[in-house]
């Protein structure tokens, strides 16, 4: 088994905060090619469900394009589970790991932690989320019809961007929370994938409604990439994708901002305390 | 005899002990909420779906197929999840399954107790999906023509059935150390897909019809629909030609296969992980 380097030189700064980042990012970047049966349960698993709102659809006799949002919305849920089972619980994790508090006392910034965990992540999320998009494209036929690339590209990264910043604000909340946080990480599901439209455009929800789901970045950026991608998505959109994108861009800036305040309070409460690393499991 | 109680001991006190898990996190206000709040947005990605589509007609027979379907399939989740979970969580959550096996008890029953502890809140789920459907959706449902005896029958042994289905999880679990924890979701969201629960099974790819026909739960879905809503679930091809006692008779005989397969399986897995060290195997993953 290779070994990374051992460290002999004492790094601080930005060095040291991109060595935490890439030292947090690693495990789940390598573990994948490690650990290859997620190929099996993360593919295959969501394929299911997917498949079962297609069916629905095609049952009621709904439009083609119907099938391809499903495809879009359930890859998009393995973003939705990363974020809530990898980034918003697992300080909870590490906690009950008895880590937390080596991650606490380890010289690298803890926000540079969250940001591997976030890189990390997204990089093996997005592989998921890819097979499962060529996956369910290939066996229900669904045609693309898309306007803008580098728009679409531009939507995804920067609804990314506000949603692992989301997940980053709400691993120290649900750290705070303790015990409750896995089950409101098992009841931000259905609730979610039902107020963020992940099977059907939101522009049928009356207006405020489609606003509240919008503070959830998934929500916008599928809504964009479902009016980049599909045919009849322009006119089922819910406002214009450079809107969209705007609302995502402040998203994010809000969310990381917000991740930055909790985490300081979270260190401090650490700190002060003495209680928050202790496991109560 | 003895062996009589020592099964019944074994599944009441786990059903006692699965509700206390299920429900003593937090108080009961909030218990409720929760719920109520995952099933109900379950139910109503379904109806946001269908009503975008058939432009708010929910008076379709195809609504009440879907709707109903759907909400009776909690009880295949639960259930049968709820068995297998039993393993994860005495296992690797509170690490008490080595004392479990040496207690005085018969283990499938434990785990059966477990599993149908989750009966409760299903059942819970099930009333508020079906009441919202009748108040809200014009879901074609009139009370006064359920067949009774048909939808008690077919509930209760579709219960025993799921149980069943949990036990042969249960076992498979007994032998995993990696995605134990989604193996569960995995035979749930099979099963989702093939029984016809939300969707008539002639939807499916020719291909793969022949699955759904020999899934318990397919005949049991449909049975459930017939006993609850009658003239609609047989607007629907699938089992039209076949009558409630034939229906039942299949279901019954699947039930009993998988019964028997499920007793066999989880005695090969549980003497299986007995020899390997498995039933303290703690694996963080």
């Amino acid at each position: 088994m290779q070994m990374l380097p051992p460290v002999n030189k004492r790094y601080t700064g930005w060095r040291l905060f991109l060595m935490t980042v890439w030292g947090r990012a690693y495990p789940r970047v390598v573990g994948m090619q490690r650990e290859r049966s997620w190929i099996l349960f993360d593919i295959l698993l969501p394929m299911l469900g997917v498949s079962a709102y297609v069916f629905v659809y095609r049952a009621i006799g709904a439009p083609e394009d119907y099938v391809g949002f499903v495809i879009v919305g359930g890859a998009m849920t393995a973003f939705w589970m990363n974020v809530m089972w990898s980034m918003a619980s697992q300080l909870f994790w590490e906690k009950e790991q008895g880590n937390l508090a080596l991650y606490i006392i380890a010289p690298g910034p803890m926000m540079a932690s969250l940001l591997g965990m976030a890189i990390g992540g997204l990089f093996a999320t997005t592989l998921r989320a890819a097979a499962i998009i060529i996956l369910g494209s290939l066996l229900f036929n669904v045609s693309y019809a898309v306007t803008n690339l580098p728009l679409m590209i531009l939507v995804f990264f920067v609804a990314m961007t506000a949603l692992y910043g989301m997940g980053m604000a709400t691993s120290s909340l649900f750290l705070l929370l303790s015990r409750e946080a896995w089950h409101i990480a098992n009841l931000a599901q259905e609730p979610i994938y039902l107020l963020s439209g992940f099977y059907f455009p939101i522009k049928n929800y009356p207006f405020w409604i489609a606003a509240a789901g919008s503070l959830i970045p998934l929500t916008l950026g599928l809504d964009a990439m479902r009016q980049l991608a599909f045919t009849s998505g322009p006119s089922l959109g819910f406002i214009s994708v450079p809107l969209e994108l705007g609302v995502l861009f402040v998203l994010a800036v809000i969310f990381l901002f917000i991740s930055r305040l909790l985490l300081n309070y979270m260190e401090k409460l650490a700190v002060r305390e003495g209680r928050l690393t202790e496991s109560r499991a | 005899m003895n062996q009589l109680n020592k099964f019944f001991r074994s599944f009441s006190t786990a059903a006692w002990l699965g509700w206390k898990i299920e429900s003593n996190w937090t108080d009961p206000f909030l218990f409720s909420v929760y719920s109520i709040i995952k099933p109900l947005a379950g139910a109503f990605i379904l109806v946001v779906m269908y009503g975008v589509i058939a432009k708010g007609n929910f008076s379709t027979p195809i609504f009440a197929y879907l709707y109903i379907g759907n909400a009776f399939y909690r009880y295949v989740g639960d259930v049968v999840t709820g068995v297998s979970w039993a393993i994860i969580d005495d296992r690797e959550h509170y690490r008490t399954l080595k004392y479990v096996y040496v207690a005085p008890i018969s283990i499938p029953f434990y785990l059966m107790g477990r599993g149908i502890a989750r009966v409760v809140t299903s059942t819970f789920s099930v009333l508020v999906i079906m009441l919202v459907g009748v108040s809200f959706l014009q879901l074609n449902f009139d009370i006064q023509k359920v067949d009774w005896p048909l939808f008690l029958v077919t509930l209760v042994i579709g219960i025993v059935m799921l149980a069943m289905l949990g036990l042969i999880l249960a076992g498979i679990t007994l032998m995993l150390a990696q995605h134990q924890y989604s193996i569960g979701d995995a035979v749930a969201g099979a099963l989702y897909l093939f029984s016809g629960a939300i969707f008539p099974l002639e939807v499916l790819p020719a291909w793969l019809r022949p699955v759904g026909y020999v899934i318990p739960v397919s005949y049991w879905l449909e049975l459930i629909r017939r006993a609850l809503v009658g003239n609609i679930a047989q607007a629907f091809p699938t089992f039209t030609g076949l009558s409630n006692i034939q229906l039942l008779a299949i279901m019954v005989g699947l039930a009993v296969v998988f019964g028997v397969l499920a007793v066999f399986i989880f005695r090969l897995c549980d003497r299986m992980a007995r020899e390997r060290g498995l039933i303290d195997l703690t694996t963080n993953y």
